[in-house]
């Protein structure tokens, strides 16, 4: 029997609102799956179950904001079932009152005791188990953050409406007008406020403890601007590739090979990561910015890779990302497009170690082979944490994708 | 297919590209990416939404006309012929 928490989705997280259960009391789960659906700063987060066993009982009810660490649910262990005080817990509703302080963890420790060899015949029928009170329908649709915004300050129930989106995704148009009368653009700000302060504790503490250090390097990508062009001139929209998987490819390529700069720096040492789950920073639209993660970038194929971006971005622009994804960055890289400008100085991501910054490929005098010619240039850099590695370690880095970029088809 | 139609159309997978962008609030003249900030791959997903309801595959080198909605208006109703 294990409890399931409220996770921490960043260094910055101190609580989240549950705003929906997307399993109920006698649903089988599977590690991977969604399972709750949280509000936190940087938005609605998905949040993942890590193993695998059959609910038990939601000790956590809709509305409520709990801290990092409270008790959502009970999970059994597949073939364990639950003791008798644990399904008597279960069957009267939580208050759906906010309890923002954290609940004491009892109920593992008292149903721990009767652990049953062998598994019982599971209670009554899953799924027609006491399912929460009517404000809970199993499976509300997802919603943009616009929509969700509103429908929180106007106090409408997105489950009575029908999304428009991809995906039947609930837009603002949506919700719009369902509120009270009156007709605005009522476009919320408190949510752009949580994730303003949420970048700006980050960032704070990032500068406070972390002693950066930052390396500069400009190189040619003539030869994958090229590629690249050959390559899009005979695939359909779908298919495409842009710019950014190159350099995120040949980051958490380099990545792989520099230690020093892929991990986490926690309780006053850095813990190295063998996998590199690379953070990709999407700016959001009216301010904001989060970095998911995706999970071994460096092993994935550029087609792999441009559909696992295209996802996460449509993703975080809808407002669906994963806990895994808040959570399991190892480094970030941080492209500044087709229309930026051409370099960065970049603030880490703790507890990360490294930024890599990606300027905009801008035409540029290149010298080659003792002449001077015009080439598509870009400015990489690499802000790091002098703490777990120094210049000499970055540089190779930086090196190493300068490398890596000059034979795009080989990533 | 009238521009109304194809007008429509764009509208809609813009913002469905983009939730976070209201169909009323986009001008003739808005550029996606300098006004709404799309970025590249906003815009690569527009471009193959539009390929899958219009059938109309834009390559790269056209991207520019699509840029507004008032740009886009002219050049899908002359791919759709």
């Amino acid at each position: 029997m294990g409890v399931f928490v409220m996770p921490s989705l960043g260094a910055d997280m101190e609580a989240g609102t549950l705003v929906e259960w997307m399993v109920g009391p006698g649903d089988e789960v599977h590690r991977g799956d969604v399972v709750a659906v949280v509000e936190t700063q940087k938005g609605a987060i998905e949040i993942e179950i890590f193993e695998d066993g059959v609910v038990d009982s939601l000790t956590a009810a809709v509305g409520q904001t709990l801290p990092v660490g409270a008790p959502l649910a009970v999970v059994l262990k597949p073939g364990e079932s639950a003791s008798p005080a644990a399904s008597a817990v279960s069957a009267p509703e939580p208050a759906p009152e906010p309890a923002p302080e954290p609940a004491p963890p009892p109920v593992a420790e008292t149903a721990s005791v009767a652990p049953p060899p062998k598994p019982s015949p599971p209670q009554a029928g899953p799924k027609i188990v006491p399912s929460p009170p009517a404000t809970t329908p199993g499976t509300p649709p997802p919603a943009s953050p616009a929509a969700r915004a509103y429908a929180v300050a106007e106090g409408i129930d997105l489950s009575g409406v029908t999304g428009t989106g991809p995906g039947g995704v609930i837009l603002l148009a949506d919700v719009a007008g369902r509120g009270a009368p009156k007709a605005s653009h009522a476009k919320p700000e408190s949510p752009m406020a949580a994730m303003r302060a949420a970048i700006a504790a980050a960032m704070s503490r990032s500068k406070r403890e972390i002693p950066h250090y930052y390396l500069m390097h400009s190189v040619d990508v003539q030869a994958a601007t090229d590629w690249l062009e050959a390559q899009n001139a005979t695939r359909g929209p779908q298919d495409r590739l842009l710019m950014g998987a190159l350099f995120v490819k040949a980051a958490a390529m380099a990545a792989k090979r520099a230690k020093g700069i892929n991990g986490h720096y926690e309780g006053d040492r850095f813990h190295p990561a063998e996998a590199v789950h690379a953070g990709v920073a999407v700016a959001l639209r009216g301010g904001g910015l989060v970095a998911p993660a995706i999970h071994d970038a460096d092993t994935l194929s550029l087609d792999d890779l441009m559909a696992a971006m295209r996802d996460v971005v449509f993703r975080a622009r809808a407002g669906r990302l994963r806990s895994s994804e808040m959570r399991d960055g190892t480094i970030t890289i941080s492209s500044l497009g087709e229309k930026g400008v051409e370099a960065m100085e970049g603030v880490i991501y703790p507890p990360q170690v490294a930024l890599v910054g990606v300027g905009t490929p801008l035409p540029r005098p290149w010298v080659v082979g003792g002449q001077a010619v015009p080439r598509m240039v870009a400015t990489l850099s690499l802000a790091a944490d002098h703490r777990a590695s120094d210049g000499r370690l970055g540089a190779r880095f930086l090196l190493e994708m300068e490398t890596l970029l000059q034979e795009p088809e080989a990533l | 297919m009238t521009p109304a139609d194809i007008r429509t159309a764009y509208l809609e997978e813009l913002t469905a590209v983009a939730p976070d962008i209201e169909a009323a609030d986009v001008g003739e003249d808005d550029h996606i990416q300098d006004d709404l900030e799309l970025d590249s791959m906003d815009v690569l997903n527009l471009v193959a939404a539009l390929h899958k309801r219009l059938g109309v595959d834009i390559p790269e080198d056209d991207y520019p006309r699509i840029e507004t909605l008032a740009k886009a208006v002219d050049y899908l109703a002359e791919r759709l012929g």
